[in-house]
């Protein structure tokens, strides 16, 4: 039987606000426990929620940046259940009437052809507390710090047929907050969750098997191996003859599979009702045209135009644009070298290489921008070769100075004087006759592989610094005679 | 519309509150009372009318992100019946 996977994600982003979605106290990650969270956040007796207006701003961003329909009017909602980490008893969400309505991103697949996922909704709601369950003799520990934090949940239609596809999109999610910067993105730290819902189906059937919903997915590594297991498990479960249940799983990475949650009664009986405590959410027209009018390039858009503008291939252009700070970059660099293709190459291979070593930021590159630029621009211009440009990156990337300096005080300039190069192509000629007569006797075909030789010969005489294209000329003229 | 005895103990449950035995049949019967006064209105028509989502007609005043609260944990936890390491403790809960 041919089976089809059918994946929808709901994405969870905490918004980077400085204060808490309805009260004052301070969002920043690792404070000592319980230090920021205040009377609202504890659900303490008489106290009402004050909605942040910035997490309204940011959310109203996200729309825009996927078309959705933003909504004029959104409520918040009370989701009703007990867990020690939610003080109140109910998490304030949406429900009904969310902030962001149906928009779509578009993912790049392999093939090199893309696929536009459809996002059902995006709403505001309050993140809860951590539970820490070791270490205090037999009870739990609560730290509500993170309390109230603001989250964007971001739900997708069941649009992803592979967990391929579900990796694209949600790096396409976080790349879209990144860009905005509503979200810092950092899985580790819990900024950015992933709940995979999954589910198989015979191919060619219309209606969608039963779900289970994955959970704990802190990498795109693990989302992509936790689809892929569940997967699995379900088809297998479904040829042996057993059905798959509704049910949260949870994967664990050291093992590297999904366990069922001991499933929680009535788990989706949450009660909804809208608060009482928080008015409706009234957008105007002009205040939703402002934020669309002051959206920064979106990565769909940039990457577009740098397919227009710098004729790359949709690949590079994917990779450059990955990050605001990495296209801004690479832009820098076009402008101060003259050369896209050239600019894209050293920024992807020897930069990135190089950065990717010592787990660097761009940010943070010893080697900024025009200075690359200039690098490529001797490239571009002959002064160097692409091999002896990568000496020069070194010394570069090592604190040495700018490309100009370090090519001129380590004496690399290219040789492009036809007398002189000829002059050593003479020398090499002369010292090694037995090649030469190999070579002119030999099969037309071998001869290629052969000029090799001489050319690595002239290059060594040369330190490097003669022009490939000028040396593989003279030779082929002067062996010829 | 009557409600059962067994949603009563359900409506109970996920609220957490201990319902004695003896009072189920006249609470399920009480709250069917309410149901029936309720179903009542499902007689107008409210086509045209916007749900209401809240009874004040006003909109949300929106507050500007600024941090104004400083930590008061030690008075907050000296009311909490356990604490340790600045966490609270609660029975343990296990997923």
């Amino acid at each position: 039987m041919q089976w089809e996977t059918v994946i929808g994600l709901e994405i969870h982003a905490q918004l980077a606000t400085k204060s808490k979605i309805f009260s004052g106290a301070s969002t920043a990650f690792g404070a000592e426990p319980n230090t920021q969270a205040c009377a609202v956040d504890l659900g303490l007796p008489g106290v009402l929620p004050v909605l942040n207006g910035e997490a309204v701003t940011m959310a109203v961003k996200f729309g825009a940046a996927i078309e959705a329909e933003i909504g004029l009017r959104s409520v918040f909602a009370r989701k009703n259940y007990f867990y020690p980490d939610l003080p109140k008893g109910y998490q304030i969400s949406q429900y009904e009437s969310p902030i962001v309505g149906m928009g779509q991103v578009e993912i790049l697949l392999e093939d090199g052809s893309s696929k536009r996922i459809g996002v059902t909704r995006a709403h505001l709601e309050e993140d809860a507390g951590k539970s820490l369950h070791e270490d205090f003799h037999g009870q739990t520990g609560i730290d509500l710090n993170r309390a109230g934090t603001p989250l964007l949940e971001i739900v997708s239609e069941p649009d992803m047929r592979s967990a391929k596809e579900a990796v694209a999109y949600a790096r396409r999610i976080h790349q879209i907050v990144r860009y905005l910067g509503i979200c810092d993105g950092n899985m580790q730290e819990g900024s950015f969750r992933c709940d995979a819902n999954v589910s198989v189906r015979p191919m060619g059937q219309e209606e969608l098997g039963t779900r289970a919903e994955l959970k704990n997915l802190n990498s795109f590594r693990f989302l992509e191996r936790a689809i892929n297991h569940e997967v699995e498990r379900q088809i297998d479960l479904i040829e042996s003859g057993g059905k798959v249940v509704q049910e949260t799983r949870l994967y664990d990475a050291n093992k590297d599979e999904t366990r069922s949650m001991r499933s929680k009664e009535e788990a989706n009986d949450y009660r909804y009702f809208p608060d009482p405590d928080l008015l409706p959410v009234e957008l105007d027209e002009a205040f939703i045209a402002a934020i669309i009018a002051d959206l920064p390039e979106m990565p769909d858009t940039k990457r577009h135009r740098f397919i227009v503008s710098y004729g790359l291939s949709a690949p590079d252009a994917e990779a450059l644009t990955a990050g605001r700070a990495l296209a801004d970059y690479y832009e820098a660099v076009v402008a101060s070298s003259g050369d896209a293709k050239l600019a894209a190459n050293w920024v992807m291979v020897e930069l990135g290489g190089a950065l990717n070593r010592v787990g660097m930021d761009i940010l943070d590159s010893p080697v900024k921008a025009e200075s690359l630029g200039n690098l490529v621009a001797r490239i571009k211009d002959d002064s160097i070769s692409g091999k002896i440009a990568k000496q020069v990156f070194e010394a570069m990337w090592a604190g040495e100075g700018d490309a100009d300096t370090i090519i001129e005080s380590r004496g690399l300039k290219q040789i492009t004087d036809s007398g002189a190069i000829e002059a050593v192509v003479d020398e090499v000629l002369t010292a090694n006759p037995q090649q030469v007569e190999n070579y002119r006797t030999a099969d037309a075909t071998k001869q290629p592989k052969m000029l090799g030789f001489f050319v690595g010969q002239v290059m060594k005489k040369s330190q490097g610094k003669a022009n490939p294209q000028q040396v593989n000329d003279l030779l082929l003229s002067k062996l010829s005679l | 519309m009557s409600l059962e005895r067994q949603e009563v103990e359900k409506i109970a449950h996920l609220a957490r509150l201990a319902v004695p035995e003896e009072d189920r049949e006249t609470l399920a019967r009480e709250l069917s009372g309410i149901l029936d006064f309720v179903e009542q209105m499902s007689a107008v028509d409210t086509g045209g009318v916007e749900p209401m989502a809240h009874p004040l007609r006003m909109a949300q005043r929106l507050r500007p992100d600024r941090v104004t609260e400083e930590s008061r944990r030690e008075l907050f936890q000296s009311i909490a019946p356990e604490t340790e390491a600045g966490l609270y403790l609660v029975p343990k809960v296990i997923e």
